[in-house]
C-alpha cells in the first residue's frame, strides 16, 4: 500500500473564537475522486485554502507523498503538483484564454523568467496550451479575451490554467458553481475524463453529481470531519441527512 | 520618426531630450504598464544615472559609452535592493515607499553637497567627445544622434522583454495577482526583475542626460520629475510600448512651444489634461485610437 | 536642559495636532472607499485662502472665519465629490492618483493667479499673540490654542464616532462596506457626508495653519508628502491612528529639524519608509 498522495494530521486552524478547522486526518490515495460536502460554513473552502498554503495552519502537518510541506509557500506547492480552482473566478481579464494557459505552461516549465528567447521554447509552450483548451472544448474560442468568454466556459477555463501545472492532486473549489444545469455536464465529463494519475478532490452541493462522479465522499461540518465513505454508505447514514436537513421533528 | 539632419539645432538638441525622455518612460511602462507597480520616486533611478555619469567625468573619466554603464549598473544596483522591499507591497503601502525613497534620495543628495554639488548643481562636468571624435557641442548632432541610436536598441530590447514569456507573466501579475501563485508562478522574483531592468534603463536615460547638456542638478531626483515621466506615459497609453514615445514626443514639444509662459500656468493645463485623461481617455492617446479601431471594426462588420 | 526639550516637545505637538487636523479626513475617506484622494489639501488651502479674504478684504475677526473656512472645504469637496470622483471610486489606483494629482495642479496654478505666489500674512488677533511663561518655559499662546481647538475636536469626533448613529453607520462602512449595504446602510450617502467633514476639517487646518506654517500655493503639494504619511503610517479609517501618527511626525519633525538641521526631512522619510515596511497596513490600519 503505498503512501497517499495528500494527507493532513491533527490539522487546527481558528479566528478567534471562530473554529474553521479543528483536527482534521485526511490520507488520499492517488486516483480517487473524492468529493467534500457539507453545509455553508462548514469550512470545506478552508480546509482547501489550508492544505494549498493560502492559509497557515495553527497546528498540524500536511503531506505530499511523502514529503511535508506545511511550510511551503503557494507556489512552491503548485510546483509539486497540488493545484486548486478557485469557487469565484480568479482569471486574466485582458489576456486571451490561450495565453493564460500559455502562461501557466511558461511558469511550470521555467520559462517564464527569460525575455531574451523568443519563439522556440515559446511555441511548444503554446501548442501545448492549444491541446488542453481543446480537451475542454475551449479550442474555438481560445483567441477571445477572458472577460469576454461566457460564465460557463470562464469556469472551464479555471479548470485548463490548473490542468497546464500538471497536477498530481487537483482541488476544485465549487467547480460548476453558477453554471446552468446543462452546461455542468459538460464540465463534471471533462473531469471524469482527467487522467487515472490525478487526484482529485472537489467541493459541491448538488447530490446528483456527488453521487455520479465521487468514488468517496467527505462530509465536513463545522470544521470537523464527520464521516467519510463510498457514496452508498454515505447516502445510507441518517446523520448526514440530519446535517443538512436538521433532527426530524417527528416520527 | 527620427527628425532629418535638416532641422536648426535647436530642434536637435529638442529632439535629443524628447529620446531621453522617451527612454525614461519607456523603463517606467515597463513597471507600471506591464507589471503593474505604481511608482512615485522612479526618478531616483533616473537621477543615479545622471549623478554616476556626472561625477565620474568630473573625477577625470569622461568617455561617454563607459560612462553610460557604469551609471546604468549603479542605478541596477540600487534597483536591485530596492526591489527586494517594493516586491513586499501593493497599493497605498507600495505608493508610499517609492515615494519616500524617491524623496530620501533626493534629500540625500541635498545634504551631500561634497558629491553632488548640492543645490548648485554638478559642477565641472566633462564629457569626452564619442569614440573620440564627435564632441558634444553646442549644436547637439552628436548628442542627437548618440540618444536615438541608444533609445532604439533599448526599445528593441524591451520589445523583444515584453514579446516573452517573462512580458507574458508581468501581464500576469498585473491582470490578477492573487492567481500567479495558484499557478506556480514566484510573482516576487518576477517583480525584482523587471524593476531592476526598469532601473537600468532609467539610469541610461539619467545618464544620457548628463553626457548631452554636461549639467546635473538636484532636479534630476525630485518628485517633479517622477510626476512628470508619469504623465508622459499616460498621455501616451501605458501597457502599450509606444506609448512612452508618443507621450513624450507630445509633452516635450508642447512645453517647448509654451515655455515662455510662467510655470504655474503650464501645470493648470497639465492639471485639465490630467483629469481629462482619467475621465475619458483611460488608457492614453493609444488606448483611445484602440478603443476608435474596434469600434470602426465592430461597425465594418 | 529640560527647557528645549519640552519647547520641542510642545512645538511638535501643536505641529502635530495641525497635521492631525489635515489628515483625519483623509484617513476616513480613504478607509471607507479606498479612493486615493491626493487633493484632500487643496480644500485646505481653500479655507486658509477664505480666512485670508475674509479678514484682508471683509475685515471679519480671525475667529469668526474659522467656521467659514470649514464650510467652505466641505462644500468644495461635495461638489468634486458628485461631479468628478464619483466616476473614479472603482478606477485603478494609478488613476485615482492621476485624477486628484491633476486637481492638485489646477488648484495650485489657480490661487497662484488669483493670490499670487506670495506668503499670505495674517493679523492674528491681540489675545492670541505672543506666549505665556511657565517653568521658564515658552509656550506661544497661538499654540496653545491650536492644540486646545485639535483636542476639542478629536473628542467631538470620537464622541459622534462611538455614540451617534452617524458615527456607528461610518464605522459599519469602514469594516466592511458590503455588509453594510446589505444592512442597509446608504454608504453612499454615508461617505459623502464624512468625506464633506473631513475635507471641511482640512480647511479649518488650513485656516489654522497660516499663522504657523504659512500659507502660499505649494501648500496644497507641500504638506500632501506630511499627511500622506500620517495616514500610511497611522493607518487607514482610523482617527486615532492619525491622532498618533500625527503627534509622532510632528515631534519628530521638530525634533530633527532642532538637533540635527543638516539632516533636514531625511529622517522623516526613512522613519516612514522603515514603519511601512514593519507595518504595511499603518499602525493601527487592518488588512
Amino acid at each position: 500500500m503505498t503512501a497517499p498522495v495528500l494527507s493532513t494530521r491533527r490539522l487546527d486552524k481558528s479566528f478567534g473564537s471562530l473554529i474553521v478547522a479543528h483536527d482534521i486526518n485526511l490520507a488520499l490515495p492517488q486516483g480517487v475522486r473524492y468529493a467534500l460536502i457539507g453545509p455553508n460554513g462548514a469550512g470545506k473552502t478552508t480546509l482547501i485554502n489550508l492544505m494549498t498554503g493560502m492559509l497557515r495552519p495553527d497546528a498540524g502537518q500536511i503531506f505530499l507523498g511523502e514529503d511535508e510541506i506545511t511550510s511551503l509557500g503557494p507556489d512552491e506547492r503548485v510546483k509539486r503538483g497540488l493545484v486548486r480552482t478557485f469557487q469565484i473566478n480568479t482569471l486574466y481579464p485582458h489576456l486571451s484564454a490561450l495565453e493564460a494557459v500559455t502562461l501557466a505552461v511558461c511558469e511550470r516549465q521555467g520559462h517564464a523568467g527569460t525575455w531574451w528567447r523568443r519563439l522556440p521554447a515559446y511555441r511548444s509552450a503554446v501548442e501545448e496550451a492549444h491541446a488542453i483548451l481543446c480537451s475542454l472544448h475551449l479550442g474555438e474560442d481560445c483567441y477571445r479575451l477572458t472577460h469576454e468568454l461566457a460564465y460557463g466556459q470562464q469556469r472551464l477555463l479555471e479548470i485548463a490554467l490548473a490542468l497546464a501545472t500538471k497536477p498530481r492532486v487537483l482541488l476544485l473549489d465549487e467547480p460548476a458553481a453558477g453554471v446552468p444545469r446543462d452546461e455542468s455536464a459538460g464540465l463534471f465529463t471533462a473531469i471524469a475524463n482527467l487522467s487515472e494519475d490525478i487526484t482529485v478532490l472537489f467541493i459541491e452541493h448538488d447530490m446528483n453529481v456527488v453521487f455520479r462522479f465521487a468514488s468517496r465522499i467527505i462530509v465536513m461540518v463545522g470544521g470537523r470531519i464527520l464521516l467519510e465513505g463510498t457514496p452508498e454508505e454515505i447516502a445510507a447514514e441518517p446523520r448526514v441527512r440530519e446535517v443538512y436537513l436538521g433532527r426530524a421533528r417527528c416520527g | 520618426m527620427p527628425l532629418p539632419f535638416v532641422l536648426t539645432p535647436n530642434y536637435l538638441s529638442l529632439a535629443s531630450q524628447i529620446a531621453i525622455t522617451a527612454l525614461f518612460a519607456l523603463s517606467l511602462d515597463l513597471i507600471l504598464g506591464y507589471a503593474g507597480i505604481v511608482s512615485l520616486g522612479h526618478a531616483a533611478f533616473f537621477g543615479l544615472g545622471a549623478y554616476t555619469a556626472g561625477i565620474i567625468s568630473t573625477y577625470g573619466w569622461g568617455e561617454p559609452l563607459s560612462g553610460l554603464v557604469i551609471g546604468a549598473a549603479v542605478a541596477g544596483l540600487v534597483g536591485y535592493g530596492a526591489s527586494f522591499v517594493i516586491a513586499h507591497f501593493r497599493h497605498l503601502a507600495l505608493i508610499m515607499i517609492t515615494l519616500g525613497m524617491g524623496l530620501l534620495l533626493h534629500e540625500a543628495a541635498n545634504s551631500a553637497s561634497w558629491l553632488t554639488g548640492g543645490a548648485d548643481g554638478l559642477q565641472g562636468v566633462n564629457i569626452w567627445p564619442l569614440f573620440g571624435a564627435f564632441k558634444f557641442d553646442l549644436w547637439g548632432r552628436t548628442a542627437y544622434v548618440y540618444s536615438l541610436v541608444v533609445l532604439f536598441l533599448i526599445f528593441l530590447a524591451a520589445r523583444r522583454l515584453i514579446h516573452s514569456p517573462f512580458g507574458l507573466s508581468l501581464r500576469g501579475i498585473r491582470e490578477n495577482p492573487l492567481r500567479m501563485p495558484a499557478i506556480g508562478a514566484p510573482s516576487r522574483a518576477h517583480l525584482r526583475e523587471i524593476y531592476t531592468i526598469a532601473a537600468v534603463i532609467a539610469g541610461v536615460a539619467g545618464a544620457l542626460l548628463a553626457q548631452t547638456t554636461s549639467t546635473v542638478s538636484l532636479e534630476v531626483l525630485s518628485f517633479q520629475r517622477s510626476a512628470d515621466v508619469l504623465v508622459v506615459l499616460i498621455l501616451g497609453g501605458a501597457g502599450r510600448l509606444y506609448g512612452g514615445i508618443l507621450g513624450a514626443i507630445i509633452y516635450m514639444v508642447a512645453r517647448d512651444q509654451f515655455s515662455g509662459v510662467n510655470p504655474q500656468y503650464w501645470y493648470f493645463w497639465i492639471g485639465l489634461l490630467l483629469v481629462a485623461v482619467v475621465i475619458f481617455l483611460p488608457n492614453g492617446i493609444l488606448g483611445g485610437l484602440a478603443r476608435l479601431r474596434a469600434t470602426w471594426r465592430r461597425a465594418a462588420s | 536642559m529640560l527647557g528645549p526639550i519640552v519647547g520641542v516637545l510642545f512645538d511638535g505637538l501643536a505641529y502635530g495636532m495641525l497635521l492631525f487636523l489635515l489628515s483625519v479626513g483623509l484617513s476616513v475617506t480613504l478607509g471607507m472607499m479606498n479612493f486615493i484622494n491626493l487633493a484632500h489639501l487643496s480644500f485646505g488651502m481653500l479655507g486658509g485662502y477664505v480666512t485670508v479674504t475674509l479678514m484682508d478684504g471683509l475685515g471679519w475677526p480671525f475667529l469668526a472665519t474659522l467656521p467659514v473656512a470649514f464650510v467652505a472645504g466641505a462644500v468644495a469637496s461635495l461638489v468634486l465629490e458628485r461631479v468628478l470622483f464619483r466616476r473614479a471610486y472603482r478606477a485603478s489606483d494609478l488613476d485615482q492618483c492621476l485624477l486628484t494629482i491633476g486637481i492638485v495642479f489646477m488648484s495650485v496654478a489657480a490661487a497662484a493667479y488669483i493670490y499670487g505666489t506670495v506668503q499670505q500674512p495674517v493679523q492674528l488677533p491681540s489675545y492670541l499673540t505672543g506666549s505665556v511663561t511657565f517653568l521658564s518655559v515658552n509656550f506661544a499662546l497661538y499654540r496653545l490654542f491650536l492644540i486646545a481647538t485639535a483636542l476639542v475636536i478629536t473628542g467631538v469626533l470620537v464622541a459622534a464616532l462611538e455614540w451617534t448613529r452617524f458615527g456607528a453607520q461610518v464605522r459599519a462602512a469602514v469594516d466592511n462596506q458590503r455588509m453594510a449595504r446589505g444592512l442597509g446602510i446608504s454608504v453612499d450617502g454615508v461617505f459623502a457626508i464624512a468625506f464633506a467633514l473631513g475635507s471641511g476639517l482640512a480647511g479649518l487646518g488650513g485656516a489654522l495653519a497660516i499663522a504657523m506654517v504659512g500659507l502660499d500655493p505649494a501648500f496644497a503639494f507641500a504638506y500632501l508628502v506630511y499627511v500622506l504619511i500620517v495616514v500610511s503610517v497611522g493607518g487607514l479609517g482610523t482617527i486615532w491612528g492619525s491622532f498618533v501618527a500625527a503627534t509622532l511626525l510632528g515631534i519628530s519633525d521638530m525634533a530633527g529639524k532642532y538637533y540635527i538641521p543638516e539632516l533636514g526631512s531625511f529622517l522623516i522619510y526613512l522613519v516612514m519608509v522603515g514603519l511601512l515596511m514593519w507595518r504595511p497596513a499603518g499602525l493601527f490600519g487592518r488588512r
